[in-house]
């Protein structure tokens, strides 16, 4: 039996009819096409399947596509629309300028948990963003280039409010 | 033609970035074809058990299911999991894909089931009643040795995989002569190497053409294709192997998978396209482990610290069968194992076992990190031993620089090092003497500061075909087309490293173009030339060199086209800023384009040239090289928890020239990193039934953001003689050379308690017990005793 849910995803909305039993990050993935979403454990470890639900980072693969109806839906496909400025989000071009990333498998996650700390917190100390990034495992870059990233996403954007 | 070095040494930003941080990439479980079927195992929850009886009849009717089969059901529709590793008188240990009578690991694969999606495989999956009759297990290395210890491959009379020896120098001379010898046993723990994106397979074959076209997260396609036909008796023609986007490897991709096997067979055998995606458990039960040795060494050293020779004699923990390497990994520690010290004689004993594990094989480092931390930590034991400073005994051992080549007693040519230099600069830069000044201080005051040197030594750029099991060698084919764009077509397989900038860099160099006018292809079997794949540190030293030469071709081959037009001696050119032009009179030039074209075009060609403009080379390397570093770690130990924080970390690295410095930043960083998860973290653990409790990433740590503090890095460069680049390799070294300073730190921060070794990982609680042990036993930290002066002795 289908449940019908509507979803905002990077500002289209969306409507289908889904298994209740159907991960949110399946629906991204194999319903919406968004493939950009990562599953790399299925327990919340990871958070390579990282996306922004109402604003705030969330693990896309332990959330039922049914628990997303009515809900304003960011995936790393988006974001560059939420920079504002045409080009790459600021945090993107961080992981790009910054070498933040090699295999980019866990990146989109690693990126959308960098954004919603900048959000919340624009002038993060570099304990910070390790402490915000606990919950995204990435394995190969050792982490450093990642807080370099986001420390250069921090500057860019604090100076852009200005 | 002189290389004018415009790209070559600079922190590029990677050309594969846009696509990846956009989510526009494409890895393997991306992949969606019209009516593809997705594929389910149900594996043995036994680690050792013979298989009375399955029922699939459930799983059959189950809705959306296209097949279930089973081992039987395969009969001989296919060979059985390859390995290439060969050593004299290794046992055979064959598995076939899916397990016939017996299980012998938690997670091997006994049936699967074909479905529409993949919630409906994972369910029907759940309906399949296999039946075990179970068997003792064989889990810890040194009980399987056991007179009476089940057995794992009956038609053997015991658990021993193979015996390996090495011998150089004169072992007995040396140890008879010796002052001392030192002697610890020490683990070098079984991990599991979580790539971020699990394995997945997809598969599709088309009958009318007879293609069958298998995308896979590996490191090697070609060797995987050729693989791929033998295990399935087609020929290797129709087989066409994709490694898209990979989502790292670190040697668990470096291999060839039951279930790569299978779901190419399920494509041809059912007609519908195919795919598995690996779950997080799946990976850690059924994906390649690594390390897991047990070593006794023993070093015979005169009262000075001047080492003598070594004895070593390992165990290593095989698992239940091979897979493609893995008898092989424990033989790079023996050969390793006297690092970068003037040992005159040394002895390596190996024993590899069979236990009812997942096999071990490749993981980042492969049989180095193990050699390097037994050496290491042994080095640290000298230096305790004797009460010298272990930077000291390190210095004391190492050969000179102009003792290079240097041969090791293990039969190996270092190709060029100065590790004097190395060690200088890192113990300048952690500032060393001040360390051990402000360790005094704090154990006067009762905090526990701990500081931990490595010297490493590793082997890499892999490798000469006559000491690969095969081929040692990379290939590369420049197609500059028409237009002047050019292809640089690699049988490396980057998954993560960045060669498709740093290839450029090199092309961009040598033909005088931008690196966006050139595109780097790889991961295609039915584009690029055959090929090695991406490991052992070889991308750049191997791949880069056959991509160099092959360029040196295409430049020749333009300068003489440009020479032709031009009425110019060959020679005489320079390529630089997209034109060729005569050294002495710049103004006489000719576009890059132009004379490329003149290639296709062939109307002006020097007489008797052969049209087109593509180059290919396959290049065989001489020798390994063998990078090398110094590594400065400091800890404190809380010694009320066992906690232990690491305060800093000092690398000085040598990976010999440097393409894209930021690119090599990057693998030394995650290499350390990873030395970290397995000096502190880190721990595959089988209960003694032989069940992984560590199943998930909810029960293994991975390091973190947090768990790791800003790391000071520096370069020391000794180009290696080996390939025209001088580059040596660098996608391993920080895990190599990190996990003995680590530890090394901790045995430091130890010493007052009286603590000489500690094996890995070296948690909480296993320190606290051993703080706990030493003031039960009375003996009060020595350090406050003596006054602040360090304590080393032994127990």
């Amino acid at each position: 039996m289908g449940v019908v849910i509507q979803v905002r995803v990077n500002g289209k909305t969306r409507q289908h009819e889904v298994e209740p039993r159907l991960l949110f990050v399946h629906y991204l993935r194999d319903v919406l096409g968004l493939t950009g979403t990562h599953i790399g454990c299925e327990t919340s470890i990871c958070g390579a399947c990282t996306v922004l639900l109402n604003g705030k980072a969330v693990k896309s693969c332990t959330l039922l596509a049914v628990q997303a109806d009515g809900a304003e839906v960011i995936t790393i496909e988006g974001l560059a629309a939420l920079g504002g400025n045409g080009g790459l989000h600021p945090v993107q071009e961080g992981f790009w300028e910054k070498h933040g990333l090699q295999c980019g498998y866990c990146t989109p996650g690693m990126i959308l948990a960098a954004v919603e700390l900048l959000q919340a917190n624009p002038k993060p100390k570099e304990e910070e963003i390790r402490r915000a990034l606990a919950g995204n495992l990435c394995r190969c870059t050792g982490y450093q280039h990642i807080v370099d990233a986001v420390q250069y996403a921090a500057k860019k954007m604090v100076a852009s409010k200005r | 033609m002189a290389t004018a070095t415009r790209y070559m040494g600079r922190p590029l930003k990677r050309k594969e970035d846009p696509r990846l941080i956009q989510g526009l990439a494409h890895y393997v479980d991306d992949l969606r074809l019209p009516e593809m079927h997705y594929v389910a195992f149900v594996r043995s929850p036994h680690a050792h058990a013979r298989i009375r009886s399955i029922d699939t009849s459930r799983a059959q009717t189950a809705p959306g299911v296209l097949a279930v089969l089973t081992g039987q059901d395969l009969d001989n529709a296919m060979g059985v999991i390859p390995c290439a590793a060969q050593l004299p008188e290794m046992k055979l240990a064959l598995r076939p894909p899916l397990a016939k009578e017996r299980v012998l690991f938690v997670g091997e694969p006994v049936a699967l089931v074909v479905a529409a999606d993949r919630y409906a495989a994972r369910d029907a999956a759940e309906l399949v009643e296999v039946e075990y009759e179970p068997l003792t297990p064989v889990v810890d290395p040194e009980k399987a040795l056991a007179k009476g210890a089940p057995v794992l491959h009956p038609q053997y009379s015991d658990n021993v995989a193979y015996r390996w020896e090495l011998e150089g120098g004169d072992i007995k001379a040396a140890f008879a002569k010796a002052d001392k010898v030192i002697r610890q046993r020490m683990v070098n723990q079984r991990l599991i190497p979580v790539a971020m994106e699990p394995r997945v397979v997809v598969a599709d074959y088309k009958p009318g053409e007879n293609k069958l076209t298998v995308w896979s997260s590996t490191q090697i396609p070609h060797l995987l294709r050729t693989q791929i036909a033998a295990v399935l008796g087609v020929p290797e023609y129709i087989v066409h192997v994709i490694a898209p986007e990979v989502g790292g490897g670190f040697g668990s991709k470096l291999n060839v998978y039951a279930e790569e096997v299978l779901v190419a067979h399920l494509a041809m055998r059912l007609g519908k396209p195919m795919k598995w995606t690996e779950s997080r458990r799946e990976n850690f039960q059924a994906t390649i482990h690594g390390r897991d040795q047990i070593a006794t060494l023993e070093l015979a050293v005169q009262r000075d610290g001047t080492i003598l020779g070594l004895r070593c004699r390992i165990l290593a923990d095989l698992g239940a069968y091979y897979q493609l390497l893995t008898p092989l990994i424990p033989t790079l520690t023996g050969l390793m194992i006297c690092g970068c010290y003037k040992i005159p004689a040394a002895r390596v004993e190996i024993t590899g076992v069979f236990t009812n594990k997942m096999a071990t094989d490749a993981y980042r480092g492969a049989g180095r990190p193990e050699a390097t931390y037994f050496i290491e930590r042994a080095i640290d034991l000298v230096a305790a031993e004797l009460k010298k400073d272990p930077a000291e005994i390190r210095r004391k051992n190492f050969p000179k620089p102009k003792e290079f080549p240097y041969a090791t007693p293990t039969g190996l040519i270092y190709d060029s090092a100065n590790y004097q230099k190395s060690l200088d600069v890192a113990l300048k830069k952690s500032g060393y003497r001040k360390l051990r000044a402000q360790q005094a201080k704090a154990r006067r005051q009762g905090r526990y500061l701990g500081i931990g040197l490595s010297t490493y030594v590793e082997i890499c750029a892999m490798g000469p075909s006559s000491a690969m099991p095969a081929g040692g060698w990379e290939s590369a084919t420049v197609r500059v087309e028409p237009t002047g764009k050019v292809n640089i077509l690699t049988g490396a397989s980057p998954h993560g490293q960045g060669q498709e900038t740093s290839f450029a860099q090199i092309a961009a160099d040598l033909l005088g173009l931008e690196p966006d006018d050139i595109l780097v292809v790889h991961g295609d079997t039915a584009v690029v030339p055959y090929g090695i794949g991406t490991f052992g540190s070889r991308a750049t030293a191997v791949g880069g060199t056959a991509v160099y030469t092959a360029l040196t071709k295409i430049r020749d081959k333009l300068a003489a086209i440009a020479g032709h037009i031009l009425q110019e001696e060959p020679k005489r050119l320079v390529f630089r800023d997209k034109k060729i032009y005569l050294k002495s009179n710049p103004a006489k030039s000719l576009a890059f384009a132009e004379a490329v074209s003149a290639a296709y075009v062939a109307k002006t060609l020097p007489p008797g040239m052969e049209p087109g403009l593509e180059a290919t080379y396959f290049f065989e390397p001489s020798n390994f090289t063998f990078p090398f570093g110094a590594h400065v770690a400091v800890v404190e130990v809380d010694p009320e928890t066992g906690e232990v924080r690491l305060l800093r970390y000092v690398a000085v690295d040598d990976c010999g020239n440097v393409i894209n410095p930021l690119l090599v930043d990057g693998q030394v960083h995650g290499g350390i990193v990873q030395s970290l998860g397995q000096a502190f973290l880190e721990e595959a653990v089988y209960d003694e039934n032989g069940q992984l409790l560590t199943g998930e990433l909810t029960d293994y740590a991975i390091p973190r953001a947090e768990d790791v503090p800003r790391l000071e890095t520096a370069r020391t460069i000794t180009p290696s003689p080996v390939n025209p680049l001088g580059v040596k390799g660098v996608g391993e070294a920080g895990t190599i050379g990190a996990t003995p300073a680590l530890v090394n730190a901790v045995v430091d921060a130890l010493a007052p308690f009286g603590v000489r070794h500690l094996d890995m990982p070296a948690k909480r609680e296993r320190i606290w017990q051993l703080i706990r042990k030493a003031r039960q036993v009375g003996s009060r930290p020595a350090s406050r005793r003596a006054g602040g002066r360090r304590d080393r002795r032994a127990r």
